[in-house]
């Protein structure tokens, strides 16, 4: 396994001064993925980015050449762009909607035009100040340059596009919750089925919703062809993506990759990359996809960075977002961090994910601050059975959406990976790393 | 009279037409009246109520769902300290501790010369650059209790007022145009768009057919 010379297709250019300006954009090529887009037919369009076979980027990996073609027919039809990142350790489409905010619309005008819609959205995090002001005034350039609005490029294509911020709620990310948000409502998630997007989305249409940087791809397909994208990676896993890596090593950052090429050792320890844990210290365990992604100890550094590979092996690529733990992290307090997260999140909708969430965070925290009781590794684990029967993975769906099944995920790889350390906070009445 | 002053009110019906249904722009105009009064209103959830023709009540119970709009006064600068997990590993939780004894409050509370509000963070996306911290939600990530003492010392100077303005300010870039095409003309264009593209598709076979 090796870093491949593969290009950098999402972060390309983006350490270019006022890469988010219209004119490093252009410099760069910007808006010929569009052109070219618009000189094909939409199913032309489509096809590319089927050949590519890109798979979403925003967690679920379901490849957006597929989604497009579900999108059911309808007068009226929307895009969103999810631009809400907010699953912890994630810090990929905020660095695009800052520095590369003309990709994103770019990708979202090709995707548009491929899927005919009669408007679309970018659903951005409201804590993204900056990134929201970035996007605003790429967008304000692109009406400018004719890239968006009526007649495009001269083309007899015409398409609106609203920049819309949220307001500090991670639910807001899970799809119908985002429509529900765009609708000006509270961010519940709806039940699927029948709500899926593509068949009853915002206000009832049809509607596509895309990832950040699952857009940001399309004028590269589009450009070099959806076979060029799927030459890169291997099996499902194609094109390169951003992997954000984060907590104990000596480079934290955002890294684009090519898929499967690369392992989570590269990833950790490779000098041009995470090189290597901080201070000398040894991996204790890694997170490989997000903190709703089950925990890997040092034994799974050599699986490559692919969505099936890291799925056989009982966790999720999810996000893309590596967290890395050292030997002096206590993993108690790591896994109630992450469990007080979803405890607050949680939108309450769900009884397992409600009540769940907060009996797991109350456990867990009276174990770390030292009074634990000796049941309750038992009591942690029966509660999680009872959000996600049996603990296998993929958990098994008891709620309306997937944030409850998620809960369990770190919990139980802390216990099943360090069940003496547990013990031990139980006996000793404290933390061993206080 | 209503209570947004006339600029804000302009802006607000801007806003309000580029949703296909006006309900959409419930969370950009709370964003708006916080940034007119520092906080989200009763008054303010009585004039938006009005323009989108819903109950206040419906106004204020979408509002409370979203972490970023304050039914209470806050201070010109809220603090936000991530103490998520990556923050966690690289010392948030440490952080947070010496701005609220620095500040001389809670998490949660506001110091007596409302200046400072403090909150303990959920991640903020920006955790290669940990532990992350946001003033009124612009970025200053990597900070240390010395580089934070710094940045409440600069704050409180009015030292960073063209980097962070004032509590409420989410967006300083305006929209410059409004919707360019209605719906009723972009369902006319797909229409003919498809039809066309059915009929070249048609004479494209018939064509193939004829040379067979
Ligand atoms: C609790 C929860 C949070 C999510 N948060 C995000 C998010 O912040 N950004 C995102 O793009 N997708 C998020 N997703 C996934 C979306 O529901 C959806 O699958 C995605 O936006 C589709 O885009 P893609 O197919 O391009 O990946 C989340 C899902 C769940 C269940
Ligand atoms: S699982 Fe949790 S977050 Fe998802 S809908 Fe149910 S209560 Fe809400
Ligand atoms: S964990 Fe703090 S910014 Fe992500």
């Amino acid at each position: 396994m090796a870093i491949t010379e593969a290009p950098h297709i999402v972060t390309a250019d983006i350490d270019a001064p006022n890469s988010h300006t219209l004119e490093a954009y252009l410099a760069v090529g910007g808006y010929e993925g569009l052109k070219k887009a618009l000189s094909m037919t939409p199913e032309e369009v489509a096809n590319e980015v089927d050949k590519a076979s890109l798979l979403g980027r925003g967690g679920a990996g379901f490849p957006a050449g597929r989604k497009w073609s579900m999108l059911a027919p309808s007068e009226v039809r929307y895009l969103v762009v999810n631009g809400d990142e907010s699953e912890p350790a994630t810090f990929k489409d905020h660095m695009l909607i800052e520095r590369m905010p003309h990709r994103i619309i770019e990708g979202a005008l090709i995707a548009a035009y491929a899927t005919q819609v009669m408007a679309a959205f970018i659903y951005v995090r409201g804590e993204f100040a900056l990134g929201i002001e970035r996007l605003q005034q790429a967008l304000n350039e692109a009406y400018a340059y004719n890239a968006v609005g009526r007649n495009i490029f001269g083309s007899n294509f015409s398409v609106d596009l609203v920049v819309h911020p949220g307001a500090g709620a991670y639910i807001c990310g899970e799809e119908t919750a985002l429509l529900e948000s765009l609708e000006g409502k509270r961010g519940y998630p709806r039940i699927k089925p029948p709500y899926f997007p593509a068949a009853i989305g915002l206000y009832g249409a049809p509607t596509i919703v895309n990832n950040v940087e699952t857009v940001s791809n399309l004028p590269w397909i589009i450009s070099h062809g959806g076979a060029a994208f799927s030459a890169l990676g291997e099996g499902r896993s194609t094109g390169t993506r951003i992997f954000a890596l984060s907590g104990h090593v000596r480079r934290p950052g955002n890294y684009e990759l090519e898929m499967v090429k690369t392992t989570f050792r590269d990833l950790i320890y490779a000098p041009v990359l995470g090189g290597g844990i901080r201070s000398g210290r040894e991996l204790k365990a890694f997170i490989p996809g997000g903190v709703s992604a089950p925990w890997f100890g040092p034994d799974k550094l050599d699986l490559p960075l692919g969505q099936d590979e890291v799925g056989a092996n009982g966790s999720m690529l999810g996000s893309g977002s590596v967290v890395v733990m050292d030997d002096h992290t206590c993993p108690v307090r790591a896994a109630w961090r992450i469990t007080h997260f979803f405890w607050r999140e949680s939108c309450g909708q769900c009884t397992p994910c409600r009540e769940g969430s907060g009996w797991l965070e109350k456990t867990m925290r009276r174990i770390e601050e030292g009074a634990g009781r000796p049941a309750d590794i038992d009591l942690l684990l029966d509660v999680c059975d009872n959000i996600a029967p049996e603990l296998g993975w993929p958990p098994q769906q008891t709620t309306i959406c997937v944030l409850g099944p998620s809960i369990p995920s770190s919990i139980v790889s802390a216990i099943r990976m360090f069940e003496d350390e547990f013990a031990m906070h139980v006996k000793e009445g404290a933390c061993p790393y206080e | 009279m209503g209570h947004f002053n006339s600029e804000v009110l302009q802006r607000a019906k801007e806003l309000i037409a580029l949703y296909p249904h006006p309900r959409s722009a419930l969370i950009p105009l709370c964003h708006l009246a916080q940034e007119q009064d520092g906080w989200l209103t009763p008054e303010a959830i009585e004039e938006i109520a009005q323009l989108l023709d819903i109950s206040p009540a419906e106004v204020a119970g979408t509002a409370s769902f979203y972490d970023m709009f304050h039914r209470k006064p806050v201070g010109r600068y809220l603090i936000s300290v991530c103490t998520n997990i990556a923050c966690m590993l690289s010392g948030g939780r440490e952080l947070l501790q010496h701005v609220s004894q620095r500040l001389g409050v809670a998490v949660g509370g506001t110091t007596a010369d409302g200046m400072f509000t403090l909150e303990e963070a959920e991640c903020l996306a920006d955790c290669g650059s940990a532990p992350v911290v946001q003033v009124n939600h612009r970025f200053f990530s990597a900070m240390t209790p010395d580089s934070v003492d710094q940045l409440v010392e600069d704050l409180a100077a009015g030292k960073l007022s063209d980097v962070v303005p004032p509590h409420g300010v989410l967006n300083r870039v305006k929209r410059e145009v409004g919707l360019q095409v209605p719906v009723e003309e972009l369902v006319r264009q797909r229409r003919e768009a498809s039809q066309a593209r059915e009929e070249r598709a048609r004479l494209a076979q018939q064509g193939q057919e004829g040379r067979s």
